[in-house]
């Protein structure tokens, strides 16, 4: 009688809100064998992964776990069946030592002493047996995070788990540690231990999946052994028939003077990893430039750097004829004088004030202009209601209430207002992060024609998306950003399926020729 | 120097840290979960009202401790209920139960006894007795050990030796128990707790439980020992130093003796070292003596004497995600 | 199923407070009848002797003035983030600030002159005070909430060293400085009145209620009207947005608590300059806390912090009143309701919301049956 599967979905829906993150899902995995699940942001890989860890409870569906049926309704549930869970960021207690860590919760003993030898003896077996290696009696915030990680494998192997489950493991591993990973979990495949890899990088999927599924929008589109395909036609799949969608014709965008200049642009978190590794970038007048690529990987803090609000530890900026270098970098009030713009990809903590009212909201980073506030501080109410209403106007925004709570107009009303704020000021970079995420068709529309007309009007707009759609409609040129790193730009006309997946997936632009 | 001032150094020392040791580490307990507790002062003085109310009402010495922890224990229980079960803000609940029993021991003592809000002295019988008295009599010929020994460290009542005993006990528990090291996560990291299947809530309660005992306990000390009678704030922002001493002692329950040790002896030589002429400054004050316990917190905690790092968690309510 | 109801914003501002209020008092209410009193005759006297005679009105008033300080600096430092529980020490060096302008300049000075100098004096000194804790909090990251509550016993034992060894009048065995100058005292209100030719009971009430009413409005139009305002209140509702909008964080901190230091100084104009006529140890008799809980149940808005110190000056001198007239009662009564007041309408201020809003739902849906 052949082994059942390790882990069998049937028809998994899950629906949050309006999104349908999961559309009749079918998933088999083979025992003892990795199985990949790629997708960009939003595939619906993450939701998938999260039900069969009993986070959430699908809609519809079965699940059967090694040939049984399985109601997962919690972690501990699912724990029990033998599945475990390294999640991207990783749950330690940094001051506790690792050996505390992996005893957390499943400790054999009430007294610590016996507990920690007993505790040791299984676990130093267990490091035998896998070639996992974690120095158990250091402390967690003294371990690298390679070595986190690993000791996230042993927390879950530790509790029994035949079936691993790693969210973006590599997303914070240099080449060196990523290596290392697969080697351990080619070990632990050995040993018989099924392993469901989430991942956007195809080269780790060619490199060690027996087999790959490939979401997109909700669904699956790709289910083949490895064997059976080729990095091509996953990044096909996984990017999809799209390029030649909705696209205003326009001519070739000329280049025009050089707005803003990034040199060498250099961060390292708190953990050590790169967020951004030696990216430049030039952003010239009449250009739109979109950075296309999944979340995480270095997006976020290119915003942040270029608009002043986080110092690189190395690189140059140019903005205007002025220089900055670390030790004396931009800051947003600095920015905004210099004629950059933002407008932020967390609207909600960030772009806005939420108690504020919208009045006072479509202000906020101009509140020290002439225009709105005399020489002697005193805020003029009447300027300020009466830009806001005309900001509202031009841009739509609804209801059309200046004294309304931010926190009040819905999504798309509210990131109209942002960028209405910030387009306000005619400056001439603009830095848009996720400029729809959460906005309704017709808003997303309507923002897409304000920042061309942006474009047009001689200024220069950096969009960051993770909606490939948005960065393909908008953008005159894309850069792919990796791992901190921009790892090809395209003129939109060379953009092919395969090339931007490809470039999204991990490989270089020297790879894609 | 004088024997006899050593030895009566030594015993001031340890009565007047005895009720600081018990808060400090009803402190740490609570700290250590996550949870701020600025309440330490009003616990240990209602406490110690109860107690002494309890005393003059019952004349039994067993009924006013129980009292006297039965009210810390259920103080402690409304700061967990505010901050814990619902998302109350941990320091306005803690200055909260302060104020209220600043008010209510006086309310009480009033109304009950009439006498400006003292509770009436009571005697030896319903008071904590000196322990050792014995042995401290045989050593009285031998120099330097009567004092050190026999006045400085022995007749003490039973409570000053074992607070000291519980601060190894703390110790053991926060370190070396299953219970500790969940406890001692709750603090750091409460979500990875709730991952690993345990009860955030459940392992707060428990070390707010052990907070109020202890805090019962100092307050009961305090009228039961050293005061025969419960005086209207006798606490005199015992609980706030207490709460300095476990910064000073870097949330660790014996760095919390140590800081307690000091601010008592500080406390207890105060008025011996007034006068003291230090070179190059001229004689110390009395208050600059007084004052030198929150002193020294203020520098800790500007970093210049060391890192204190509080618990990660340390005031922030725990709010489930999913 | 049920879908989880919200208040509307005006239960939320209304309701919901005073059903907090209604349960502090009910609670204060147990306590009473616990000590054997009765409480609808306790509440008809507090009241009474709160507002019932122009002397006792004057009382209150003069009570309030001192919160209207003491709660304004609580919440000047609330809107920017930051919990400010120094108010009891800023106040005492506030009182430093007013002695040492009254002592050193008074012989010299005319009122007209001095008075001014003599809030400038508070304000300062006030300031100065929390200026050490903000600039730890802003530069150490050392938790204000701490370094604040440390800050009060140490200004009580600077003020307690200074009253003993400097500032007492010799001769005299009681820890006070030696009486401010004629110049150096805030005319009463009674005296006040009595020059515009109306005849009002003599009481402490002094015109350091002109000074807490011009800083209520004062803070308002800072609040809303200014942009520091603006800056102070992005700040406290979202550090992120601040950040992104060009401001400073550490300058909003030590703007926030030197102001609200300043205000907390204002104090010892009320009670010195415009009472004791001198420096006490003991002038401020907990203020500080109650301006804690004067500006919980005020919302930290001006208008809501001028109505609670009323309300609280005219616990106590409605709860100075009944300790004459009932034996049994003791002003410590207000203290209590004072803490109970912060445990529900502050600590405990949002565990009745589910509750009011499912009564709510359900009275809606009653009517939408009814319609």
């Amino acid at each position: 009688m052949p082994t059942p599967p390790s882990v069998a979905m049937h028809g998994i829906c899950k629906r949050f809100g309006a999104v349908q993150a999961n559309d009749a899902v079918d998933l088999t995995v083979a025992p003892g064998t990795v199985h990949g699940i790629v997708g960009e942001n939003g595939a619906g890989k993450s939701t998938l992964m999260s039900i069969l860890y009993g986070f959430y409870q699908a809609d519809a569906g079965s699940i059967e776990v090694e040939g049984r049926p399985a109601r997962i309704r919690g972690s501990r549930e699912a724990i029990a069946l033998g599945i475990g869970m390294v999640h991207q960021h990783f749950m330690l207690v940094d001051p506790l030592s690792a050996l505390d860590n992996v005893m957390l919760g499943a400790e054999p003993h009430w007294r610590l002493t016996p507990a920690r030898q007993q505790v040791r003896q299984r676990l130093e077996a267990l490091m035998r047996d896998t070639g996992l290696q974690v120095r158990l009696d250091r402390a967690v915030e003294d371990l690298p995070v390679g070595e986190r990680q690993r000791l996230e494998i042993l927390k879950a192997l530790y509790r029994g788990a035949r079936i691993l489950i790693l969210d973006e493991p590599t997303a914070v591993l240099t080449p060196q540690e990523t290596e290392q990973l697969f080697v351990t979990l080619r070990a632990l495949r050995a040993r018989g231990t099924t392993i469901l890899l989430i991942t956007h990088k195809l080269k780790e999927i060619i490199a060690l999946c027996d087999r790959v599924t490939v979401m997109r929008g909700g669904r699956v589109v790709l289910d083949r052994a490895i064997a059976d395909t080729s990095l091509d036609a996953l990044a096909e799949a996984m990017v999809g028939r799209r390029v030649q969608l909705g696209r205003p014709s326009r001519a070739a965008a000329e280049a025009g003077a050089a707005l803003l200049e990034a040199h060498d642009l250099r961060w390292r978190d708190a953990l050590g990893v790169p967020r951004l590794d030696g990216v430049s970038l030039t952003l010239r007048a009449g250009e739109i430039v979109g950075v296309a690529g999944v979340s995480g990987n270095g997006q976020s803090e290119l915003l942040e750097v270029l608009s002043g609000m986080r110092a690189p530890q190395q690189g140059r900026l140019k903005l205007a004829d002025a220089e900055f270098a670390p030790g004396h970098w931009l800051d947003p009030a600095r920015a905004r004088r210099l004629g950059l713009a933002h407008v932020p990809e967390d609207r909600h903590r960030r772009g806005l004030v939420l108690p504020f009212v919208a009045w006072e909201s479509a202000v906020l980073g101009h509140q020290a202009q002439p225009l709105f506030a005399s020489v002697w501080g005193r805020m003029k109410h009447a300027a300020m209601r009466r830009e806001t209403a005309a900001m509202m106007q031009a841009y739509d925004v609804r209801p059309r209430d200046d004294t309304l709570r931010s926190s009040k107009f819905s999504g798309g009303n509210q990131q109209k207002l942002v960028l209405a704020r910030e387009a306000s000021t005619a400056p001439r970079v603009l830095l848009v992060g996720q400029p729809t995420r959460g906005v309704d068709i017709g808003a997303i529309e309507f923002i897409h024609g304000r920042l061309r007309a942006m474009r047009d009007g001689g200024g220069a707009v950096l969009v960051v998306s993770s909606e490939l759609d948005e960065i393909l409609a908008l953008a005159d040129r894309v850069l792919v950003m990796d791992r901190g790193r921009i790892t090809g730009e395209l003129p939109i006309g060379q953009c092919t399926e395969a090339a931007l997946g490809r470039l999204m997936a991990g490989s270089t632009a020297v790879d894609v020729e | 120097m004088d024997e006899a001032l050593v030895g009566s150094l030594i015993a001031s020392t340890l009565r007047v840290s005895t009720p600081l040791v018990l808060c400090a580490l009803a402190a740490v307990l609570s700290e250590r979960s996550g949870v701020i507790d600025l309440g330490l002062e009003g616990k240990m003085l209602l406490a110690a009202f109860a107690a002494g109310a309890t005393g003059a009402f019952t004349g039994s010495l067993a009924l006013a401790l129980l009292a006297a922890v039965a009210v810390g224990l259920a103080l402690s229980m409304l700061h967990g209920f505010a901050c814990v079960s619902h998302t109350g803000d941990q320091v306005v609940t803690g200055m909260a139960i302060t104020m209220t029993a600043m008010g209510l021991t006086v309310v009480l003592g009033i109304a009950w006894f009439r006498q400006g809000g003292q509770t009436p002295p009571l005697p030896d019988a319903v008071r904590l007795a000196p322990l050792f008295t014995a042995l401290a009599a045989a050593v009285k010929d031998i120099p330097l050990l009567r004092s050190i020994v026999g006045a400085g460290l022995l007749g003490h009542h039973a409570v000053v030796y074992l607070a000291l005993a519980l601060v190894p006990g703390a110790w053991w528990l926060l370190y070396r128990t299953r219970f500790g090291l969940r406890l001692r996560a709750t603090g750091e990291n409460p979500a990875m707790v709730d991952a690993a299947g345990l009860s955030v809530r459940g392992l707060r309660y428990a070390a707010l439980a052990l907070n109020g005992l202890l805090c019962g306990l100092a307050g009961g000390t305090l009228v039961l020992a050293d005061n025969p009678a419960f005086v209207p704030n006798m606490t005199a922002g015992r609980g706030y130093m207490a709460l300095a001493a476990m910064i000073f002692g870097k949330w660790h329950p014996v760095g919390a003796l140590w800081a307690c040790l000091l601010f008592g002896f500080l406390d207890a030589a105060a008025i011996r070292l007034q006068g003291a002429v230090v070179p190059g400054l001229g004689p110390v004050p009395v208050q600059a003596i007084q004052a030198l316990p929150y002193v020294l917190t203020v520098v800790l905690l500007a970093g210049f004497i060391g890192r204190a790092r509080a618990p990660a968690a340390d005031g922030v309510p725990y709010v489930k995600e999913r | 199923m049920t879908q989880p109801a919200e208040l509307p914003r005006w239960m939320d501002l209304v309701v919901l407070p005073a059903f907090n209020l209604g349960v502090a008092l009910a609670v204060c209410g147990i306590v009473v009848a616990v000590i054997g009193l009765d409480p609808a005759q306790v509440i008809t006297l507090l009241v009474k002797g709160a507002f019932g005679s122009r002397s006792g009105l004057s009382y209150t008033l003069y009570y309030a003035t001192t919160f209207v300080f003491t709660g304004l600096a609580v919440a000047v430092a609330f809107h920017g983030g930051l919990f400010n529980i120094g108010g009891e020490g800023q106040a005492m060096i506030g009182g430093l600030g007013t002695a040492l302008v009254a002592l050193a300049l008074g012989p010299h000075l005319g009122p007209m002159l001095l008075l001014p100098l003599m809030v400038l004096g508070a304000a300062l000194a006030g300031a100065a005070w929390a200026a050490v804790p903000a600039a730890l909090q802003a530069w150490r990251g050392s938790h204000i909430v701490i370094t604040t509550i440390m800050f009060n016993f140490i200004a009580s034992a600077l003020l307690a060293y200074l009253l003993v060894n400097v500032l007492k009048e010799p001769g005299n065995m009681t820890l006070e400085s030696p009486p401010f100058g004629a110049a150096a005292r805030l005319p009463g209100v009674h005296e006040a009145l009595g020059w515009v030719g109306i005849d009002w009971p003599r009481s402490p009430l002094n015109l350091a209620l002109l000074l807490a009413v011009a800083a209520a409005v004062g803070i308002g139009m800072f609040l809303w009207q200014s942009r520091p305002g603006y800056e102070l209140r992005a700040t406290g509702f979202s550090p992120p947005a601040a950040h992104y909008a060009g401001i400073w964080p550490r300058r909003q901190v030590m703007r926030s608590m030197l102001i609200s230091g300043a205000l907390a100084g204002c104090v010892g104009i009320n009670e010195l300059a415009g009472v004791q006529g001198r420096l006490l140890l003991d002038f401020v008799a907990g203020a500080g806390f109650t301006g804690i809980a004067v500006s919980l149940i005020g919302r930290n808005h001006p208008l809501g912090i001028v109505l609670a110190s009323l309300l609280f000056g005219a616990l106590y001198q409605g709860g100075a009143e009944l300790a004459f007239e009932i034996p049994g009662f003791s002003r410590e009564m207000v203290t209590t309701l004072q803490g109970l007041i912060v445990l529900f309408s502050g600590a405990m201020a949002t565990v009745a919301a589910p509750w009011l809003a499912r009564l709510y739902a359900l009275f809606r849906r009653q009517e939408g049956g009814r319609g």
